[in-house]
């Protein structure tokens, strides 16, 4: 097994992307049944989560999207408090009053999951500038969205606003092809967001964001750039949305051969044929990878299915500090 | 006791924090250009010029302040907020209650409005209704300089997020300011004039109307209280229910718009709680539902002037059967 930096190597890597698809498959099925909200999931997307958050250190902050359960768990987050909060209980990290759409979680240094497209880049550079003036550390911000946020003017209002007063920030753009229910050949000019970023001054990469060896090596040098220089960087994981916007979603408005195209570079297919290939994992390993990950999804769904909504009285809590 | 500006009340308050808490910080289009003594004395990082884009000086208030900092920025005027709802309502008003308590959102934001300057509908739009309605956000709008002073100071030290509305009409105005750490707590109205036939609830510049009206009513033998709200999110329900008990007749007055308006919520809550108290209805004095003109003597007519103040509480006071008022 490769040893990598921060602790992660090839084999975690492969399950952290294992735990998410499988937590995902998890809430997809209870609203399937009627037992759970609708969801936006982040399947195919885990490669851009999973290299991205393991190539960051404990101080680093998070800022995400309604795609977030990836970033989330990548980052350690215990999928049975997100189940938890998914499905409206009090042991979710935010007392069942996120849901799944707005989880954040102090204690891992997950500031916000935006649901309105573009939040999380309006607040990420008061995040950073907090880091600057009160840090003692060398944390920096990592800010996840997708193509369809950077068609929002906040998205060139922050990163304008990143460049000028040098902020250190890790943009992170999944750019997954759709926004909702449009594709992006139908709201950008051009296929790769980074090229609003260069307009910007702000340095940048494209990666194969269905590559998580490759999204991973990126993000080691984007982190450390940030770190180094307190200015901000623009990662571009180019990946791909397999499921629709919004559970259930029958995606009757994808083109069939696109979709086919994309399945066909599941990240986690792509990577664990690749650890076969080279040797990494055999057989006896892998099926105790899928064990842990089943186990830990049933505990997960035993935990949260157990927990107990919050009192009435919680309704009228946390508006005002 | 020192007599002065409402514009140079704000500007003690704001050195007045940043010197006591280095969190306090203030940022916004101009501010680092206009305000050179706070730049001097607390240094570039703490007092910032930005780009004209209230969408992220909102956000990145909201962000700061979610993580450390308590920010302080200048939009400048009302119905630039616009371009900062989503900042302001979904992310600063929001997210504490969405993340269960997890993070708090101390920051102010500063904007002027009202008529006084002929600058027209898109400088002058009274607002404040607007976030009012929005949960985890407060709002006030005095209009004294001592209170200026007093709610800007505990606005900074307060844990929520601030909308701090400043009638530009009063800026140049003069009043005394108590000397030390003069603090007015939000949420509390303050009696200006104390009187037993009918009640004047205002805020803003429309409260001098009030105290102008309430001496020519008094000439006219009608005894007139004025409540100044001050806050209007909390709004000081006591004392709004105390002064209708007391007159049995009230006027809301303000220069935002009726419909929707701060005047109907404090009308409503008068005639949930305090029904039987009433001697007449609960009239509105309220601008119209029209964009604030630009021409001086449009403008003057869009508020409600003293006059109109004092023909309505004429009118409660001699007529106590039904009485409806113009809109």
């Amino acid at each position: 097994m490769k040893q990598e930096d921060h602790g992660t190597s090839d084999i975690a890597m492969l399950e952290a992307m294992a735990l998410v698809r499988k937590y995902e498959e998890a809430i997809v099925e209870l609203s399937g049944a009627g037992e759970g909200p609708g969801t936006c999931t982040s399947v195919g997307q885990e490669a851009s989560a999973v290299g991205v958050v393991h190539a960051l250190a404990p101080q680093d902050l998070i800022l995400t999207n309604h795609r977030s359960a990836g970033h989330l768990l990548a980052r350690g987050a215990d999928p049975g408090r997100m189940l938890a909060e998914v499905l409206g209980r009090s042991a979710g990290y935010c007392k069942g009053k996120s849901g799944h759409l707005h989880i954040s979680a102090r204690e891992l240094g997950v500031i916000l999951t935006s649901t309105i497209v573009g939040g999380e880049l309006s607040l990420a550079t008061g995040v950073a500038l907090s880091r600057k003036m009160l840090a003692e550390d060398d944390g920096i911000v990592v800010c996840f969205f997708g193509d369809g946020a950077a068609c929002e003017g906040i998205f060139h209002e922050s990163l304008n606003l990143a460049a000028v007063w040098e902020l250190p920030i890790l943009y992170v753009c999944e750019n997954n092809e759709w926004q909702a229910f449009v594709h992006r050949r139908e709201t950008m000019p051009f296929d790769h967001v980074r090229n609003w970023a260069a307009s910007h001054g702000i340095a940048n990469r494209s990666v194969d964001g269905n590559d998580v060896a490759a999204v991973h090596e990126a993000a080691r040098e984007a982190v450390q750039q940030v770190r180094a220089t307190g200015k901000p960087f623009f990662l571009e994981n180019l990946t791909y949305r397999l499921r629709g916007h919004f559970e259930p979603d029958d995606q009757a408005y994808v083109d069939p051969a696109e979709l086919a195209h994309w399945r066909e570079r599941d990240p986690i297919a792509l990577f664990e044929a690749r650890l076969r290939d080279s040797g990494v994992l055999g057989d006896a390993a892998a099926d105790a990878l899928a064990h842990r990950v089943q186990q830990r999804i049933t505990d997960a769904l035993e935990f949260a299915q157990a927990a107990p909504f919050p009192e009435v009285g919680e309704l009228f809590t946390d508006v005002y500090a | 006791m020192n007599s002065i500006t409402i514009n140079d009340a704000v500007s003690q308050a704001l050195a007045e924090e940043m010197r006591r808490d280095p969190r306090v910080l203030i940022f916004g289009e101009g501010v680092a250009t206009k305000r050179r003594e706070l730049v001097a004395e607390f240094g570039a990082a703490r007092v910032r010029n930005t780009p004209l884009a209230e969408g992220i000086i909102a956000g990145t208030a909201a962000g700061a302040a979610a993580t450390g900092l308590r920010p302080i920025v200048d939009l400048l005027f009302a119905p630039f907020l616009c371009f900062a709802m989503d900042e302001i309502v979904n992310s600063a008003g929001k997210l504490r209650y969405l993340s269960g308590g997890q993070f708090s959102f101390p920051m102010v934001i500063l904007a002027l409005t009202g008529s006084g300057w002929g600058v027209g509908a898109q400088h002058n739009h009274n607002l404040e209704a607007w976030f009012a309605h929005s949960p985890g956000l407060k709002v006030v709008m005095p209009s004294s300089a001592a209170d200026f002073k007093g709610l800007l100071k505990a606005a900074v030290r307060d844990d929520n997020p601030v909308l701090f509305f400043m009638d530009l009409a009063l800026g140049f105005e003069t009043g005394e300011v108590p000397d030390g750490d003069h603090l007015v707590p939000l949420g509390k109205s303050a009696t200006l004039r104390t009187g037993t036939d009918v009640a004047l609830i205002s805020y803003a510049k429309t409260v001098h109307t009030c105290i102008d009206a309430a001496r020519r009513l008094a000439d006219h033998g009608i005894s007139s209280e004025v409540l100044d709200l001050r806050s209007l999110k909390p709004l000081d329900e006591a004392a709004i229910l105390a002064t209708a008990r007391k007159t049995g007749r009230v006027i809301v007055v303000h220069e935002a718009s009726r419909s929707c308006g701060i005047g109907a919520e404090v009308a409503a809550l008068i005639a949930e709680h305090a029904f039987d108290a009433l001697k007449a209805p609960v009239l509105r004095l309220t601008g119209p539902d029209a964009p604030a003109p630009a021409s001086w003597p449009l403008e003057q007519a869009f508020v409600p002037q003293a006059d109109a103040i004092v023909a309505a509480a004429s009118r409660l006071v001699k007529h106590q059967e039904r009485v409806t008022e113009p809109a």
